[in-house]
């Protein structure tokens, strides 16, 4: 066993998961695919979207992989911290907007 | 990182010997990390011994001597090169064109190729034989001095294709890569280019800009990218080019040496590897096109020029030029060539995957 959760050199194995459920992992490498291929957004907006959520759920493999991505793909370091804001403030946000859940709670308990 | 203004080579760095580059690409920084050589891959595709398909471009390299010294420059060009080709070598270039009617296209680089006292002397030369003139040209030295602030009209007169770097269009990331304020002078240079008609529709004077990642990563999705671009440098500059050619940085020279000194060889070269793509490898540049030295050698890419891995031939210089002889050859290959061949491919014109 490893001495640390993450490995980067981990990252580039990410294609193995195939290897015990290869049905279902080749389904999801398809979908993958599918999903970041140019759209009704391009190729840049989506990894700006993919920057964004990696931080928002904390994943230093995403982070490392759409670092990278979006720079291969011409995004400017601003655009990509400005996505990452945005994670931010889905996320403090999502923290904050629950206080209104705890003002009902006072109003509820209080006199 | 402040950018040295001075080349490999007068730094006298480890680098700067070619033989000790390919030590480094052969056998990896550490000895358990080799990568799989660039010849076996091909191998097993069934594209070796890679085999040309007919010459039908003459780049020619007109010497070292640059006004900029760029981070990832393979020619390890600089103000301090001296490297320059002659009037003669010129002259033995135009005859074996004159007998090679299938070349079309002349490629000049350099260097900035307008530096050599022969550039305009050379273009006119090329003019008068009817072929296609495409010169590399950094944009900064349309603007570094006087004599040369016509260049965009003279460029004009002979019908030169401009193919110009451009590494991004802001200044962050062009000046890391090429020096300070290069970002500024390039926008003054593409303007006065824009105003004599290059770049413009219907005048028929092509402007291609140069894209090549300022940083350890690869170039992605030229058309994205050419898009990008455009809606960039039109509406922040009020630019306008024709095309835009993503390039890969291959492990050579300058780009190996900041590949080395950031901690990045070994994942760079992993991303090539990985990325190899046949269809790529199928259409690289190096299998219609003759690399000239400054001195008159002759090498299968402007990369191996550098590397001094010299065209495997019975020709071997511009003087003795015969295109069947030549089109004979096996192309030199070693593992810098994984550069070319990875995801779209790369090539002086861009990607090669269409």
């Amino acid at each position: 066993m490893e001495q640390t959760y993450y490995n980067p050199a981990d990252l580039n194995k990410f294609g193995n998961i195939t290897e015990l459920q290869p049905e279902m992992g080749k389904k999801f490498f398809d979908y993958y695919g599918e999903v970041f291929k140019e759209g009704a957004l391009t190729a840049r907006e989506k990894s700006l979207i993919a920057l964004a959520v990696a931080h928002a759920v904390q994943c230093p493999y995403c982070i490392d992989a759409y670092s990278t991505d979006c720079l291969e793909k011409g995004a400017d370091e601003t655009q990509m911290m400005e996505a990452v804001h945005v994670a931010a403030a889905i996320k403090g946000g999502a923290a904050l907007v629950h206080g209104v859940q705890m003002m009902n709670k006072i109003k509820e308990l209080t006199m | 990182m402040a950018l040295t203004t001075k080349s490999l080579n007068a730094r006298h760095h480890a680098f700067s010997a070619p033989e000790f580059q390919l030590k480094v690409l052969q056998q990896g920084l550490v000895q358990d990390n080799k990568f799989v050589s660039f010849q076996d891959n091909l191998a097993t595709h069934a594209l070796y011994p890679l085999k040309p398909a007919g010459a039908s471009i003459l780049q020619v390299n007109l010497g070292k001597m640059c006004n900029q010294t760029c981070k990832h420059c393979h020619v390890d060009a600089g103000p301090d090169r001296k490297e320059i080709m002659t009037r003669e070598t010129m002259e033995l270039c135009l005859r074996a064109l004159a007998h090679a009617p299938q070349i079309q296209i002349v490629d000049l680089t350099g260097g900035a190729p307008e530096m050599n006292p022969d550039f305009r002397w050379f273009v006119e030369e090329l003019s008068k034989l009817g072929r296609q003139i495409m010169v590399r040209c950094n944009l900064t030295i349309i603007v570094a001095n006087k004599k040369y602030h016509d260049l965009p009209e003279f460029f004009k007169k002979h019908q030169v294709q401009v193919v110009s770097s451009l590494p991004y269009f802001a200044a962050s990331r062009t000046d890391a890569q090429r020096g300070d304020g290069v970002f500024e002078k390039s926008i003054a240079a593409l303007k006065l280019l824009n105003e004599a008609g290059y770049g413009k529709k219907d005048t028929g004077l092509k402007l291609d800009l140069v894209y090549n990642p300022s940083g350890a990563f690869l170039p992605s999705g030229q058309a994205a990218l050419e898009a990008e671009f455009k809606r960039r440098l039109g509406n922040g500059y009020g630019i306008e080019f024709n095309n835009l050619f993503c390039i890969t940085n291959l492990p050579i020279s300058r780009y190996l040496d900041y590949l080395v000194e950031s901690g990045n060889y070994d994942s760079y070269m992993h991303k090539l590897v990985s990325a190899f793509n046949p269809e790529a490898a199928a259409n690289v540049m190096c299998r219609n096109t003759i690399s000239v030295s400054w001195d008159g050698y002759l090498f299968d890419c402007d990369f191996n020029q550098m590397l001094d891995l010299a065209v495997a031939s019975t020709i071997k210089h511009i003087r003795d030029f015969n295109t069947t002889t030549l089109n004979e050859r096996e192309i030199v290959l070693n593992q810098h060539c994984y550069g070319c061949t990875a995801g779209a491919g790369s090539s002086c014109g861009g990607e090669t995957v269409k």
